[in-house]
């Protein structure tokens, strides 16, 4: 339902990514790894839109050449950036809501909220409080719940594990993995490759902007040129 | 200066600082949701008055004309960066926005004005005829260099002051004007004298912060509002389209710079020119804000009335000094309690 | 284009300036005239808003201040002109120090407004103190006379005005090419490049703030004088925005871009005058104001570049000759190798609720290269950041050569030795690779502003200027000196800041991720140019992300996660560190 071919993208003076191609089925999750610097986060704002690159992107048939970031979104092409870009002064209840606006049926905002609420129980203690003074956990919680509350089709995260501790990480993945009932399909970029293997259906690899090594998650998991890629030795 | 001629000043400086308020908090709405210090606000509040001024006197305002000339330029300008772009089938929504709504408006002006309305329907009219302009300059000035730094938009805008305040010669002539009495009433305050206008003025300021506040607290648009202000990218990522956002702050925020023209035009001799120091005090206001926070510039905005007051009780020359000054210690003090980030310029 | 050239071309245009009194028509003068009095103001204004990135709308309000000064004492009370200038430029520069001391501290466009605030209130005391001549201002100001010569025909005070102007541009270009004026081209960059050279940004701020009301003096002074007349009109808000317009248009930054932007203001002005009221007849007033600034409008949303630099693009380039050998700048004493350097003991900064980095604590020895490193999100960036001096620790101490750096600010912790380089490049991409390496060398040289402005300081700058090249050459950068630093590819700009920080004879050379956007050839050609960097004596701390790059070339490695320090040792036991493994791949979900 999304894919992109020979995309590659300019940040400032550098090709950050550099003839990408992947896919992401219908109900899938699908996770780009790679060390830091490889150009994961370069990649998803191009594919929101919020970067030009070249190429080819395809989201549910139509082509995104056109379309603008807020276009993207209410077709149902939603992005957890990795900064979050939550809206720190005003409260978790209001930064829940206006996941809502891109959509044209408001009616069942009520029950979204109530949903992201069962989800994150720790939310609902806080809805009043300003997004600002939640703890890193919340507000990645927070993040993924605003993106829910727009009915996505493909819900974009990046790096949903940055600067949380392991116990949170393990929180926020089981999350991810029981979106496939949503029947949300997920793109995944991580820098914590074991956790993004251990819940994605398939991989990519990308290192210095180009993809080395796709597969299956659990083939990719095991493989030594992984470990190379991250730690150097190659 | 005894108690009573204190009070009077005091209460005075209220008032006029009420209306300072609706302009500061406007331009605070403005800025906070498109980064443009938008100095020429004075002047919307001041075209409101002679727009008023122009429907008592039964003649057709000058605004009529700009709001003409504007939309003209607005749409053709629209139109050709659609069409550079390939997007004809947006042309006819942009013609509509930009083009026939403005018509439409000019139009129910003219119509309604052949009846010869009461007073508050001429307040309406004039209201409504204002409030296109923002939004259609945002849209020919402001619009096309909407990522530049605050810096080259405050230029912009600058300039742009100057420009308005020489269409507003054009348009309106060079004589000042004083509109009808809102309301003859005066009422007593513990002995002390109180016109009507002054206590329509602070009711319209309480009404309109308090509808502004309602607004942002409890509609989905207003919240809209308030995270474009508070973070522009998650706003675009929530389906916000920056230049929607700033098309609607822009209306609210001429709403309430053409409520204040209302409200001082019985009061004081409008020109065309009167706009800048109205817009520069309520400026000063803003800024005690932090170009932030509307309580802040609210507060601001009746201290500077307050001073103003009591310095034309001292010098009526010296007054506009006073507030001019007043505005250096007032950005020092900003600059000391904000943050200070790094937006770099250059090539 | 030679020097030879360039030279004959200006004898040239002096030739043309002194010729056109001859050969032109009055109106003609008197236009070039006001041309030459506003270039002035215009120029003052280049250095400041072009070459300095403050916007300032109160020029004219400098401008008026020392008009009414000599119109004061030459009108009023009888004097001299030249006693009215002398105390137009005091009157003016004090003023702006003044002005300048109490606003330039505030950023960006609260600076700009605060020249608003100034420009207005002053153009106001104009029309308002008593003694002035209130709205109808002062005449009867007698000429300008150089011994006997009283200057009153346009054709005579056209000589004084264009001299001055020729003068104030040659000493102008002087200036920029300075030490000074290099670290006025600096602030553009902003404040933390800036410090980060060991240059006090506030110090060159008010310098440039007060050329510019210099400048605006000289203007204001020969406006008086030839005009015989001031009133308040010429100095309010709306002049401030024509002065801005033609330091604009003439081009951001260009001295000669001053003269420009006034001549094409002046001669719309002129040619708005008279033709709007054939095309709005009756309207013609208003619509004038209208007409310029919807041009000025324009400008700023199409072309804000200026001109002068436009056409510059069109030139040949002018041939440099390379700096020659030259006697050595003071060189710092180093430490002995082996002894500890840089102590970090127990730094915590938070953010809020976020603790950054958490009781961290290592050591740097003389003549190794450290490497911190980390998982995203590890507190690595904020760490360099407390080295450094950008943020200041919250707790904990750190002690370089001894001596505590803890709560000094950025330019003090430059002078004392480090020398740092960005992970998103600080380069002036618009000065050339030898201007931009000078930059470094601020801190070792001691030219001030009137020696740079007049070229005396021969033997100092060649010092410096050889001094840069050879940096250059060191990072193999030494082949295209003046070429412009804009037009290189990244990997080579993270050199060339590499020079620039060595240039400053630093002890310690702190690096930022110099390895992040590069492709694997320029990491290689990175890696070596520190090996031998260290292999002279240098000592390296670098923070990086890339492992391969770090694994290969440092002596030791300090892990952070989390904030917290996580080990420490040699490459090949980090590597093998299961801890370190985990950081990085992830712990298991």
């Amino acid at each position: 339902m999304f894919r992109i071919e020979n995309v590659s993208v300019a940040y400032g003076k550098v090709e950050a990514v550099r003839n990408v191609s992947l896919s992401v089925e219908q109900g899938q999750i699908v996770t780009v790894i790679g060390p830091n610097g490889a150009g994961k986060t370069t990649l998803l704002m191009a594919a929101i839109g919020l970067l030009k690159s070249t190429g080819r992107m395809m989201f549910q048939g139509t082509d995104l050449a056109r379309i603008d970031v807020e276009g993207r979104v209410e077709r149902g092409l939603c992005l957890v950036p990795e900064k979050r870009e939550l809206f720190a002064d005003m409260s978790v209840a209001d930064n829940l809501l206006l996941g809502t606006y891109s959509l044209r049926d408001r009616s069942t905002t009520r029950k979204s909220l109530d949903d992201v609420f069962d989800r994150f129980p720790r939310l609902r203690e806080r809805s009043k409080q300003a997004a600002g003074t939640l703890s890193g956990g919340e507000r990645q919680m927070l993040a993924l719940g605003r993106a829910l509350m727009a009915k996505p089709k493909l819900l974009v995260l990046d790096e949903p594990s940055l600067g949380l501790a392991p116990l949170i990480v393990r929180e926020i993945f089981r999350t991810i993995a029981s979106l496939r009932s949503l029947g949300v399909s997920v793109l995944l970029v991580e820098q914590n490759a074991r956790a993004a293997l251990e819940t994605a259906d398939y991989g990519y690899v990308l290192e210095t902007g180009e993809i080395i090594q796709s597969g299956p998650a659990d083939t990719l998991i095991h493989d030594p040129k992984l470990i190379a890629a991250y730690l150097g030795g190659h | 200066m005894t108690a009573d001629i204190a009070a009077i000043l005091a209460i005075d400086g209220i008032a006029t600082g009420a209306v300072y308020a609706l302009v500061a908090i406007g331009t605070v709405l403005i800025f906070t949701v498109t980064r443009v210090i938008f100095i020429p606000f004075g002047d919307i509040a001041a075209f409101t008055a002679l727009t008023l001024a122009a429907l008592d006197a039964k003649q057709l305002p000058g605004t009529v004309g700009l709001v003409v000339v504007l939309a003209c330029m607005a749409s053709a300008m629209e139109v050709t960066s659609l069409a550079r772009a390939g997007e004809l089938r947006a042309v006819p929504k942009a013609v509509l926005g930009y083009l026939v709504l403005p018509l439409i408006v000019v139009g129910i002006v003219w119509l309604t004005m052949r009846f010869n309305p009461p007073m508050p329907v001429r307040i309406v009219l004039a209201l409504l005829l204002i409030m296109p302009v923002a939004p259609l300059l945002d849209r020919i000035v402001f619009r096309p260099i909407a990522d530049a730094s605050v810096l080259l938009l405050l230029t912009v805008s600058v300039a742009l002051h100057f420009a308005l305040v020489g269409l507003g010669l054009l348009f309106f002539g060079p004589e000042g004007v004083r509109t009808e009495p809102l309301t003859s009433m005066a009422i007593e305050i513990a002995g002390v004298h109180v016109s009507g206008q002054t206590v329509l003025i602070l009711a319209a300021a309480l009404v309109f912060s308090g509808l502004l506040f309602l607004f942002f607290d409890f509609t989905l648009i207003g919240k809209a509002l308030r995270a474009t202000a508070l973070n522009r990218t998650g706003a675009r990522l929530m389906g916000i389209r920056p230049a929607r956002a700033g098309t609607i702050a822009y209306l609210l925020g001429s709403l309430m710079a053409g409520v204040s023209g209302i409200l001082i035009a019985p009061v004081n001799t409008i020109f065309y020119d009167s706009g800048f120091l109205l817009g520069l005090k309520a400026f000063v206001g803003a800024i005690v804000g932090g170009l932030a926070s509307y309580p802040g510039a609210a507060l601001g905005a009746f201290g500077v009335g307050i001073i103003e007051s009591f310095a034309s009780f001292q010098s009526s020359t010296l007054k506009d000094v006073i507030v001019f000054s007043l505005l250096i210690p007032v950005l020092l003090w900003r600059s000391l309690a904000s943050q200070h980030s790094e937006e770099e310029v250059e090539e | 284009m030679t020097l030879q050239q360039i030279r004959l071309i200006i004898a040239a245009a002096i030739a043309c300036l002194i010729a056109a009194p001859f050969v032109l028509n009055p109106f003609s003068i008197t236009l070039l005239n006001y041309i030459g009095i506003y270039s002035l103001a215009a120029i003052g204004l280049a250095l400041l808003t072009g070459v300095g990135g403050i916007v300032s709308f109160g020029q004219a309000a400098f401008v008026g201040v020392a008009a009414y000064s000599t119109a004061w004492v030459t009108a009023v009370n009888g004097y001299s002109p030249w006693l009215g200038l002398v105390l137009a430029v005091v009157l003016t520069c004090s003023v702006a120090a003044i002005l300048g001391f109490v606003t330039l501290r505030l950023g960006g466009h609260f600076l700009s407004l605060s020249t608003v605030a100034w420009g207005l209130a002053i153009a106001f005391l104009f029309g308002n103190i008593d003694g002035l001549g209130q709205h109808n201002g002062i005449s009867g100001i007698p000429p300008i006379s150089i011994g006997p010569f009283a200057l009153v025909e346009s054709r005579q005070i056209y000589f004084l005005i264009w001299a001055i102007v020729v003068a104030v541009l040659f000493v102008c270009y002087n200036l920029l090419d300075s030490r000074i004026g290099r670290a006025m081209r600096a602030l553009r960059g902003g404040n933390t490049l800036v410090e980060s050279l060991g240059i006090s940004a506030f110090q060159i701020k008010l310098v440039t703030f007060v050329i510019a009301a210099f400048l605006g003096a000289l203007s204001g002074w020969l406006y008086a004088h030839l005009g015989r007349f001031v009133s308040p009109g010429p100095f309010d808000a709306s002049m401030g925005i024509e002065y801005l317009m033609m330091a604009m248009v003439g081009g951001s930054g260009s001295i000669l871009g001053g003269v420009v932007g006034a001549a094409i203001v002046t001669l719309l002005k002129n040619s708005v005058q008279d033709y709007l009221p054939l095309i709005a007849k009756g309207a013609s007033g208003q619509l004038e104001i209208v007409a310029f600034s919807a041009l000025f409008i324009l400008f700023l949303q199409r072309a804000r570049q200026g001109i002068v630099p436009f056409l510059s693009g069109f030139l040949p380039e002018l041939k440099q000759s390379r700096p020659q050998a030259a006697s050595a700048l003071p060189r710092r004493e180093q430490p002995a190798p082996g002894t500890l350097l840089l102590k970090v003991s127990g730094a915590q900064r938070r953010f809020g609720g976020l603790v950054a980095v958490n009781n961290v604590s290592f050591e740097v020895r003389s003549g190794e290269i450290l490497g911190l490193i980390g998982p995203n999100g590890a507190g690595k960036t904020t760490m360099f950041n407390l080295l450094t001096g950008a943020l200041r620790a919250n707790s904990g101490e750190i002690a370089f050569a001894g001596h505590s750096i803890t709560r000094d600010q950025q330019f003090h912790i430059a002078r004392a030795g480090i020398s740092r380089t960005f992970q998103h490049v600080k380069l002036r991409p618009r000065m050339t690779l030898l201007d931009n390496v000078l930059l470094g060398t601020y801190s070792r040289t001691k030219t001030g502003l009137l020696a740079g402005a007049l070229r005396l300081n021969q033997a100092e700058e060649a010092s410096a200027r050889y001094e840069a090249l050879r940096q250059l050459e060191r990072v193999g950068l030494g082949d295209k000196p003046f070429e412009l630093a804009g037009n290189l590819p990244l990997g080579n700009q993270r050199v060339l800041e590499i020079a620039r920080a060595l240039a400053a004879d630093p002890t310690l050379l702190v690096l930022d991720e110099p390895a992040a956007g590069l492709r694997r050839q320029e990491k290689l050609k990175l890696a070596e140019l520190l090996r031998s960097l260290r292999a002279d004596h240098l000592t390296i701390l670098l923070v990086e992300h890339d492992m391969e790059f770090v694994m290969s070339l440092v002596d030791r490695i300090v892990v952070l996660d989390f904030g917290s320090k996580l080990c420490e040792g040699e490459p090949a036991a980090i590597r093998s560190d299961t801890r370190v493994q985990e950081a990085y791949l992830g712990g298991v979900a």
